[in-house]
């Protein structure tokens, strides 16, 4: 298991960065952490011809929380560094609480969110988190640069909207509103492994205890990460009971398309995604009291 | 004043070595000019190999030598049969072992077709791209039942069938004793493979020292005597231009006594032929399909009791998978048709089994060896029986033990080891009652009531087995006391972890009154120790603990003769302790066992006629039957009924291996057993697909238990020493792995309630969706 | 296409001719000698390769060795030796935290640093940190009674 010949360059700017990956192509990979893209390479699954590594490219890696609460992270930055960074523990806690499920310690010392994203893989936590959290991606290439709502990001399995020349640089999370509450759930067959279902809610409720708003999303629940907008507007004007959640759950339910795997099958996946988004969905309305 | 050895939780020896990173692992073997090497192996279950071609990979920089079977001319012959079949009569056995290379048809995948050797693995591997093969895929033999019907392809176009053998034995007349029943039970169970992924996988190099005319090969091999004797004998080499070493060794379990694995065969050649040390080392990758791996069986069984329980008499029909091909002979189905009596008292026993050549990896034993198929039979059958007869499920196994005063118990069948199965020593109430005792049994409905409550699912588990330990054929050690006044051991098993550098040191500091740290033992290599079988069935402490054993009384009787002639007094008046002799009463009359050991080894002066030079002593032990160890298992789970998760609570291990040479030790080996039980019941599965594609074969898909799944335990011990062996001891190596399956079972059924809503656990390995499945069959 | 790199490992410079291809875990043992990092899966799961970067435990089979220049590797051989074991090594000598060792060097790395950051854990943050580093030999009790240990230890040198 040794990867197969590929030249290597490891630019020190952004700049440097885009104009190599223009100028090689299809024939380059970006490598950010190497978490996922080493093992592809070390079985032969990937052989890219050039890897473009950003890992000396300065001003990458930044975490900064906005004065209105918003979150924006550089795609380098390490999971390691979210997880434990106080002002995003404490604007967008879902972050770190997803993050926890993120393989293991030495792993997300090394495995950078821009990196995860752009792998996007569909069983993977924070594709899901950031379709909860309403995130927007910077993304940029020697063209210029592009916004890109996460929702219209991930488009299949590995597959997302970067064109070939492009990067993504920088992850934008929207302030939560006053009275929300989060949760990050999810059912591995071994803590670490793949989840073979997870479930991200983000619920906001008004002074009068009423719900407002709902975002729900799974992964290993179909060939993206899968929103759920019906079941998270059925519960919009509700108190969230047990009775609302069982909606909500069955709703969830119809709303995902979960593949099955070695793990799971898909209507075990199916079950355990209604079982545990009501569960996620009670934690978030707790904590956003 | 003797101090006692055995028994003593001692540290290990080997440790501060193993810490530090200084211990030789056979990847760690660097040789000035080493190549690489490295396999194309079959992408099919079963094919046609029409054409390969390897010119690209001849001519890519770097590459040395592609080689096909064609290439191999008279070398390429199949493995040797490892374990012939024992004299049963009436069977039927077809013997068809592993080749180095596929030549003409592939059989599983994984199977090595072509052997590239170059200047790096990395340009071995390019060069393993570079090659093709040219196959026609042909329909595959995969399922167990599929492979008997008479329209089944044949994995060997030989042979008139898939069955690799079919074996009957008989205790007693199964068919009265079914006459008289009063409750028949009938279950079917499966139980599925696993596979035994050590962290260190397999690892040969082989150098060639054309000036000594002597091969050294290091290998991560179970049996390195055997591994010597036949590499001399294939490359025709005399035995002592043959050195074979088994350096420390990552985990082995079993599959690293298979003999000969192909890359055993080919990389010593390889070096032999190019004249250059030569390195393979197996990837994980080639781990799940190419090292064997154990455990696909499935059960008919029949129970037939009386109104009180008693078991009158058990029939069994059972199927394995034996893989490609079967060079470890019948050792697994034996064991599974053996250790299905358990520790009861069964009169009348009936079993067949067949072996079924299948497109999959080769079976071979890996811990536990067929032991955990056969009790996960009986212990299901005896759930089911007490439900049936409304009995407690302890009470029912209380019943059937077989009683103290009934040692030697003959069950009147063949066993692995060709000799009668007969458990030597035992004591099984006081087991099942420090189980029960210790789980805390007799509180447990009112804890399960409580949680219920709740909402919480607990559920108790609580199972007994045997385990055959300790067979032949034999071993050796050599002890010797140095000039230093040191003690060095040899012998010819090799060591993965088992502590052999201390608990062997121990034995013999027990009788040679010197400080363990002082005993220097050598295992696994075969310039100092060449006779014995190696370390496999949980043999090691028995039968190489009982030669060490007799070479050190050996060795204590020479030291005390030489003492007494050096004194001029008689051997009883000496007292022999830290690493001195004196006499006794008067301690500053004392010489070191060093000054003794240059004794007995004078350079001047004459001896007398027959005298044999120095403190040194060989011994061979040689049981009569294997020794076995029995236990009970006891578990609380709680399992979240709608996820199905499952968490243990709590966990107790009761053993009874006889003597404890060393405590730590012995709870390591327990704790390690545990695991890889917890591991083939809820976690490990080999997902095939039915072209015979391994779907999962990544520790990413495969899944190892963690520390986050794998409970603390309880390790408790009773001893009944064995009467054949001096120390008195079993062995422990396998035991805790063998009964996990049929606890969980037992625990999950008891969480969920699932008997009364009509459902039964027969398979292993679980998981939640399978559980989830099994509990929603309408889905 | 080989490149000459300087790493920094165990605070020793070592300099050799590469491939940009060549795993960190394959530059540590094979062109550094360093042979106490030990290679279990080469995907990122068993942890037997994992070794410090600049302090923080990784698994040396995912970096390639180009990316490791300017950066601080340790390894185990970095902590104690056979006649001076470390606290955590001699803690798992003790509680018999090893069989086969062969997860052992890994294990070590990533738990010094831990102990490091976490002077004084509970038994379940002991098992999440482990989780990362699988063993088969020892159901992981012994290991886990081992970091406890030497916590203790080392609080009361402190």
């Amino acid at each position: 298991m040794k990867p197969a010949p590929f030249d290597w360059h490891a630019p020190e700017s952004v700049a440097e960065a885009l104009a190599l990956k223009a100028r090689h192509g299809e024939d380059a990979r970006f490598l950010a952490g190497g978490q996922s893209l080493v093992p592809a390479m070390n079985f032969r699954i990937a052989q890219p011809a050039v890897l473009v590594d950003l890992n000396r490219v300065a001003g990458l890696d930044a975490i900064a929380v906005g004065a209105d609460g918003s979150l924006t992270i550089g795609a380098m930055a390490r999971n390691a560094a979210i997880e434990r960074h106080a002002g995003a523990v404490k604007s967008h806690p879902i972050l770190a609480e997803a993050l926890h499920e993120v393989a293991h310690p030495q792993v997300r010392n090394r495995g950078t969110l821009g990196g995860n994203l752009s792998h996007a893989d569909p069983a993977s936590e924070m594709p899901a988190v950031m379709l909860a959290l309403a995130a927007r991606f910077l993304i940029r290439s020697a063209r210029g640069e592009r916004q890109v709502a996460a929702a219209e990001f991930f488009l299949g399995p590995l597959t997302t909207a970067l064109e070939l020349d492009e990067m993504l640089a920088e992850i934008r999370l929207p302030p939560l509103p006053p009275r929300s509450g989060t949760a990050w759930l999810e059912i591995a067959r071994r803590r670490g492994e793949y989840a073979m279902m997870g479930v991200a809610a983000v619920v906001t409720r008004d002074a009068a205890g009423i719900c407002t708003a709902v975002r729900l999303a799974c992964c290993s629940a179909g060939p993206t990460p899968m929103a759920a907008p019906k079941a998270a507007a059925s519960l919009v004007g509700t108190k969230l009971t047990d009775a609302d959640l069982a909606q909500a759950a069955a709703l969830l339910k119809q709303e995902i398309a979960p593949t099955g795997s070695v793990q799971a099958s898909p209507a075990y996946q199916r079950h355990l995604a209604g079982v545990i988004a009501a569960r996620a969905l009670a934690t978030a309305w707790e904590r956003a009291a | 004043m003797e101090t006692r050895q055995i028994g003593r939780p001692l540290t290990r020896n080997e440790d501060p070595r193993l810490l530090t990173g200084r211990a030789l692992f056979v990847d760690d073997v660097e040789l000035p000019g080493m190549l690489h090497a490295a396999f194309l192996r079959s992408p099919h279950a079963r094919a046609a190999i029409r054409s390969i071609d390897t010119d690209a990979a001849k001519a890519r920089a770097g590459v040395v030598a592609v080689i096909t079977a064609e290439d191999l001319g008279e070398y390429w012959q199949p493995g040797p049969l490892l374990v012939p079949p024992p004299p049963i009569k009436g069977m039927v056995f077809r013997q068809r072992c592993q080749v180095p290379l596929a030549k003409g048809e592939v059989r599983h995948v994984g199977e090595p077709v072509v052997m590239v050797v170059a200047e790096s693995r990395y340009v071995a591997e390019d060069a393993v791209g570079d090659i093709v093969v040219e196959y026609e895929p042909l329909p595959p033999v995969i399922g167990l039942e599929a492979a008997l019907s008479s329209d089944s392809p044949r994995v060997h176009a030989d042979l008139p069938d898939n069955i690799a053998a079919d074996v009957h034995q008989a205790k007693g007349d199964y068919a009265a004793a079914r006459a008289k029943a009063a409750h028949l039970i009938r279950r079917r169970f499966t139980y599925d493979r696993g596979a035994s992924n050590p962290m260190e996988t397999r690892g040969i190099v082989a150098q060639w020292d054309h000036k000594a005319e002597k091969l050294t090969v290091w290998d991560t091999t179970q049996a390195p005597v055997f591994i010597r004797n036949g590499l001399a004998a294939m490359l025709g080499l005399s035995e002592r231009q043959v050195r074979v070493v088994a350096p420390f060794i990552g985990g082995g379990f079993g599959p690293k006594m298979m003999m000969f694995y192909p890359e055993e065969v080919l990389v010593p050649w390889m070096a032999l032929r190019l004249d250059r040390p030569v390195k393979w080392i197996e990837d994980r990758l080639e781990h799940f399909t190419a090292t064997t791996q154990e455990r696909s069986q499935v059960h008919d069984c029949e129970l037939a009791l009386d109104a009180r329980g008693k078991i009158l008499g058990v029939r069994d029909d059972f199927l394995m998978d034996t893989g490609a091909y079967n060079p470890y002979g019948l050792t697994v189905p034996l064991n599974s048709q053996c250790t299905l009596l358990n520790c009861y008292d069964v009169p009348a026993y009936d079993s067949r089994f067949r072996a079924i050549y299948t497109n999959r990896t080769l079976v071979t034993p890996y811990r536990g060896a067929g032991r955990q198929h056969g009790i996960f039979v009986m212990e299901r059958m005896l759930d089911a029986a007490a439900r049936e007869l409304g009995l407690d499920r302890a009470e029912i196994r209380r019943r059937n033990l077989i009683p103290a005063d009934a040692f030697p118990y003959h069950n009147e069948l063949i066993y692995q080891d060709f000799a009668p199965l007969t458990y030597d020593s035992g004591n099984y109430a006081p087991i099942l009652d420090k189980a029960l005792h210790a789980i805390g049994y007799a509180e447990f409905a009112a804890e399960k009531a409580k949680a219920r409550a709740e909402g919480r699912h607990l559920g108790l588990g609580v199972v007994c087995y045997v385990e055959g330990t300790g067979i032949g054929p034999y071993e050796g050690a050599k002890v010797r006391v140095q000039a230093s006044g040191k003690v060095t051991l040899a012998t010819g098993v090799g060591t993965q972890g088992q502590g052999h550098f201390t608990s062997f040191a121990q034995v013999v500091a027990e009788q040679l009154g010197v400080d363990v740290r002082d005993v220097e033992v050598t295992t696994g290599d075969t310039d100092v120790f060449d006779w014995g079988a190696g370390t496999f069935a949980s043999r090691g402490a028995v039968v190489t603990g009982s030669a060490a054993h007799g070479a050190a009384v050996e060795v204590r009787t020479k030291i005390l003769k030489t003492a007494a002639e050096h004194f001029e007094c008689a051997e009883a008046d000496l007292v022999l302790a830290d690493g001195a002799v004196s006499i006794a009463g008067v301690p500053e009359n004392r010489i070191t066992l060093g000054e003794l050991a240059r004794l007995a080894n004078p350079m001047r002066g004459a001896v007398k006629p027959g005298t044999v030079p120095g403190l040194e002593a060989t011994s061979y032990f040689g049981p009569q039957m294997g020794a076995t160890a029995a236990g009970a298992h006891a578990m609380v789970i709680e399992i979240d009924a709608q996820t199905m998760r499952p968490t243990i609570l709590r966990y107790v291990v009761v053993h009874d291996c006889g003597t404890v040479l060393n405590p730590l030790i012995l709870s390591g080996q327990i704790q390690g057993g545990v695991a890889q039980g917890i591991g083939n019941a809820f976690f490990e599965e080999l997902v095939w697909t039915d072209d015979g594609q391994l779907l999962n074969a990544s520790l990413a898909d495969y899944l190892l238990p963690t520390a986050l799944d794998v409970p603390r335990m309880d390790v408790l011990h009773t001893e009944t020493p064995s009467p054949l062996n001096p120390l008195g001891t079993k062995g422990a190596g396998e035991g805790g792995a063998i009964p996990v399956g049929a606890l969980f079972a037992q625990a999950i059924e008891d969480a969920l309630d699932l008997p009364a809503r009509g459902i039964e656990v027969s398979e292993i390995p679980l998981s939640p969706s399978r559980l989830w499945e099994i509990c929603n069959p309408s889905g | 296409m080989r490149r000459r790199v300087t790493l920094s490992i165990n605070g020793d410079a070592v300099t050799r001719e590469v491939e940009p291809r060549l795993l960190l875990s394959d530059f540590i043992r094979h062109e550094a000698g360093l042979t106490g990092t030990h290679v279990g899966c080469e995907h990122g799961v068993c942890g037997a390769c994992t070794i410090r970067l600049d302090g923080a435990p990784v698994r040396s089979c995912l970096i390639f060795a180009v990316q490791a220049e300017g950066h601080e590797v340790r390894t185990v051989e970095s902590l104690g030796t056979p006649d001076a074991l470390s606290v955590l090594q001699q803690a798992f000598r003790d509680a018999h935290g090893l069989q086969c060792g062969y997860c052992t060097p890994g294990i070590l790395m990533t738990m010094t640093a831990f102990l490091e950051e976490n002077p004084d854990p509970g038994e379940e943050a002991v098992r999440h940190a482990l989780s990362g580093n699988l063993c088969r030999c020892t159901g992981y009790q012994h290991i886990v009674d081992a970091v406890l240990l030497a916590a203790k230890r080392l609080r009361e040198t402190a």
